[in-house]
């Protein structure tokens, strides 16, 4: 039982800890948007990475994925 | 062609017109395009070698012809020196930053197609959009681009972007937002570890094997963990406490900061001089509890905010000062009595004055509802507001500040606004009797358990304070009216007002204005009528290479409707202001104009009437009539829809206009609206409102323009249209920044479910209240349970709000 001593003291220190790295997120900006961040990574922008053998089949696929799309 | 009349546009996903021919390869596929405006934005796109947002969007783009107002061409003056100055951070030298308001991002795949499109261009070092918000930085060199480029860039693309000054409001909102993160999460992760500790705490009264000094010891970490929640986070519960308490008001926060000032207290004395309970876990959970569900009611509130300022636009009024010869741009504000302004066709009257040089007509109807520009002549008197159409003007300026005519109108409004019936006003008085009557009971219940049993009194006594906590009832209605505003904003309705819907559901009137409003403001073609054999397509090609030259609506309407100018050379084309034009080819005179000017040359029309509905131009070669083009200001797709289902859900429709008698009942007849009101002015509108009030009757008013504003605050309720005049958009209380009538109708019926929604949180919480409050008061509830009983009632509350965000 006596290690509780030690433990809750501990634990009492780690919210401080977690505490401060809260607030440092706050003050860095990482919450001011809460969305565009999750679907910035979806986005793109490797186009011409691809190499152009891979290309030609992923094209087929899209076009008719994006026939459905203006509705 | 024929089979793909049926087909959606691929980017805005409008009809594509019968026999179109605009069309943009995307990713090696043809694709028709409604309109010249979509497939430049198309080819824009493609070009950019960015197609790859059509496969991530969610749903098709904004046509960019709704969406380019007058001040694309305003850009410009964007760059000014001065102007800047409001909105504009210099970093150093030549690097400038400057935050925009970006309208028309609809999904996360247009924040894409921005960035990417502005980091491209030369010069720009930084461009960052928060897609929460809508709101763009840009930080770009000065020396390689002017702010102005890249507003031009972001409309190629089919947005548009606006600065907007951030000391405004932006800069507060983010302090106060970023202040209540930092308080949520000291205290959410102070009442994790306070309870964590309770467990154990509650644990020990039942194990009589624990030794005190364990138990002290668990009471004074909580102690050390509950104190920055009580001194750092419930900080705001106090300091407004103590601000009703000092203005002798009784508000939502008296009760609170009572139960936790108290309960923290006497938590603290236990824990130094021993005793048998603590309450640190109830207090550390009420602070967090309220904490979150005040964050979430800001967020709303910023939102609206946000809603409101996307309205405002900073290009302030600018004027053309002509002085020694030399033109210079000048603000509005700097003008005196005297002074020689040049307005040039396109540009608004910046202020009031008379005509020292030129002639040309003048588009009033922002300011008088008459929807047809009239002429002015050298002495004749101009109003600030009104859009020069047809040829350069020279003015000289009568008056200034406050003695315009808009500015008379503006106190019209200011003085309609502070008349305004507030609901909210009459909560506050309701709350502040709840909370009396709380304390009372609390006082009560205190008093008779001091009597009977002092050793309970106080856990007893912080139960009902925490139990009738009026947070479930503080959180009934603004939590419904959030969820119903934030869908209604998405289809294109925006609130600005927070009482707007609450009334809006009781609505019994809706008085609509004509120009703008019913009819979409601009003229149409309605009818052509030949004489001599000439078969129409060849007349309104004729009239289209007659009106080549000319920025008269009329000529607009007639260019657009022609699919080409007639192919014949123009030896020469004179221009008569408010008349119309001659011209002479091919050795033959032509004249197009209003009747009586053609008439001059080719004798009286014969064999049709002229109809008083309609604007007739007609068209003649020398004495012989060739044709009568008939326009009128066409009423919107669904208006004739909209008021049907307005007056089947028992609401009163009237139509009140400015306009002149048979513009205003034939619009009223075609509308089947039996109650129209012709040439008001806009006191008179005010006080045909005022009658309708004074009967008892709840008044919606949809309106456009700077003489719609007064009525427009004056009423319970009020729309204004997203093309309209700012002043109308300041005094409305909801914005319909899609221009489709039809979401009225969406508004009047998720006004009346968000209605039905608040009866039923305020009767749960009511409820809820009057059912815990016996059990408290009877000690049968603990102060954490009492805690727990609340935050579960703010629970179904806000979910209960939440079914509002369906479809």
């Amino acid at each position: 039982m006596s290690t509780l001593y030690l433990l809750i003291p501990l634990a009492a220190i780690l919210v401080i800890i977690a505490v401060g790295l809260f607030l440092w997120s706050i003050k860095s900006g990482q919450f001011e948007d809460m969305e565009g961040p999750g679907f910035r990574i979806l986005m793109d922008d490797d186009e011409d990475l691809i190499p152009d053998d891979a290309k030609v089949k992923k094209k087929d696929s899209e076009n008719k994925e994006s026939n459905d799309t203006p509705d | 062609m024929s089979d793909n009349a049926q087909h959606s546009c691929f980017h805005c996903g409008l009809p594509v017109p019968q026999g179109s021919h605009y069309h943009v390869v995307i990713k090696g596929e043809d694709r028709d395009m409604c309109c010249h405006g979509c497939q430049a934005v198309a080819q824009a796109i493609v070009d950019g070698g960015m197609e790859s947002f059509y496969e991530h969007r969610e749903g098709p783009s904004r046509r960019p012809e709704d969406l380019i107002p007058e001040q694309l061409e305003k850009f410009d003056l964007y760059d000014q020196e001065k102007l800047q100055q409001n909105f504009v951070e210099v970093d150093d030298a030549n690097v400038k930053t400057a935050s925009l308001i970006l309208e028309g991002i609809t999904c996360a795949a247009c924040v894409w197609l921005n960035e990417r499109h502005v980091k491209a261009l030369p010069g720009v070092l930084e461009f960052q959009v928060n897609y929460s918000t809508h709101r763009a930085r840009v930080r770009w060199d000065d020396s390689q681009l002017q702010l102005s480029d890249i507003l031009r860039a972001i409309s190629a693309i089919g947005y548009i972007a606006h600065p907007f000054d951030t000391s405004r409001q932006e800069e507060i909102y983010k302090k106060e937002r970023k202040l209540a993160l930092r308080r949520l999460a000291v205290a959410g992760l102070g009442a994790m570890q306070v309870m964590m500790l309770a467990a154990a705490l509650y644990a020990m009264d039942y194990d009589v094997g624990v030794d005190e000094g364990m138990r002290d010891f668990f009471r004074w970490i909580s102690m050390f963990l509950a104190t920055p929640v009580i001194f750092y986070s419930a900080k705001s519960f106090f300091v407004t406490a103590w601000r009703d308490i000092k203005s002798k008001q009784l508000g939502m926060d008296v009760p609170v900061a009572l139960a936790i000032g108290g309960a923290y207290s006497a938590s603290v004395y236990t824990t130094i001089f021993g005793g048998p309970d603590v309450y640190f876990d109830s207090v550390c959970m009420f602070a967090f509890f309220l904490l979150t569900s005040r964050f979430l009611e800001m967020g709303a509130r910023h939102r609206a905010g946000q809603a409101a300022e996307e309205l405002i636009r900073l290009l302030p009024a600018v004027a053309t000062r002509i002085k020694d010869g030399n033109e210079d741009i000048v603000s509005v504000d700097e003008l005196s009595p005297g002074d020689v302004l040049l307005v040039k066709p396109g540009e608004t009257v910046p202020i009031d004055g008379h005509v020292i040089e030129g002639v040309s007509s003048v588009d009033e109807s922002l300011l008088t509802g008459e929807s047809m520009p009239c002429l002015k002549n050298i002495g004749d008197e101009l109003t600030g507001g009104s859009v020069n159409v047809e040829s350069p003007l020279t003015m000289e300026v009568d008056r200034v500040g406050e003695d315009t005519v808009v500015s008379g109108i503006v106190r019209l409004l200011d003085r309609a606004q502070t008349e305004k019936p507030s609901i909210a006003r009459l909560a506050d008085r309701v709350a502040a009797w709840f909370v009396f009557a709380i304390l009372l009971i609390a006082a009560a219940v205190a008093y008779w358990w001091w009597q009977h049993d002092p050793a309970h009194a106080f856990a007893i006594t912080l139960s009902v304070l925490v139990v009738t906590c009026p947070c479930a009832l503080s959180l009934a209605t603004p939590v419904a009216i959030t969820a119903a505003t934030g869908t209604l904003t998405r289809t294109g309705l925006v609130t600005t007002r927070g009482h707007a819907l609450e009334t809006l559901a009781k609505a019994t009137h809706f008085v609509f204005d004509k120009t703008g409003t019913l009819t979409q403001g601009r003229l149409h073609l309605a009818d052509v009528k030949t004489f001599n054999s000439m078969s129409k397509e060849q007349a309104l090609q004729l009239a289209a290479l007659l009106e080549s030259r000319s920025e008269h609506p009329v000529a607009m309407v007639l260019n657009k409707a022609a699919d080409k100018p007639a192919a014949l050379a123009i030896d020469s084309l004179i221009s008569t202001p408010g008349k119309g034009v001659e011209a002479v080819i091919e050795g033959e005179v032509y004249r197009i104009g209003n009747l009586p000017f053609v008439s001059e040359l080719a004798g009286d029309p014969q064999g049709f009437e002229i109809h008083s509905t309609v604007t007739s131009v007609g068209m003649c070669r020398g004495n012989q009539w060739l044709a009568v083009f008939e326009l009128e200001d066409e009423i919107r797709e669904q208006a004739a829809d909209v008021i049907n289902q307005l007056k089947r859900s028992g609401i009163k429709v009237a139509l009140l206009s400015g306009d002149a008698k048979e513009a205003v009942s034939n619009t009223a007849q075609q509308l089947d609206i039996e109650e129209y009101l012709y040439a008001k002015t806009p006191q008179q509108k005010l006080e045909y409102i005022r009658q309708l009030q004074a009967d008892g009757g709840v008044v919606a008013m949809v309106g456009d323009g700077v003489n719609d504003a007064p009525v427009l605050s004056g009423a319970d309720v009020s729309f204004a249209m997203g093309s309209g005049t700012q002043l109308a958009h300041a005094s409305a209380d909801m914005v319909l920044l899609s221009e489709q009538l039809d979401h009225l109708v969406r508004g009047v019926s998720m006004a009346r479910k968000t209605l039905t929604i608040i009866k039923q949180n305020l009767g749960w919480a009511l409820g809820y209240n009057l059912l815990a409050l016996p059990l408290a008061a009877s000690g049968m509830i603990a102060p954490w349970m009492a805690a727990l009983g609340m935050s579960t009632s703010s629970l179904v509350v806000v979910v209960n709000a939440l079914r509002l965000r369906k479809n």
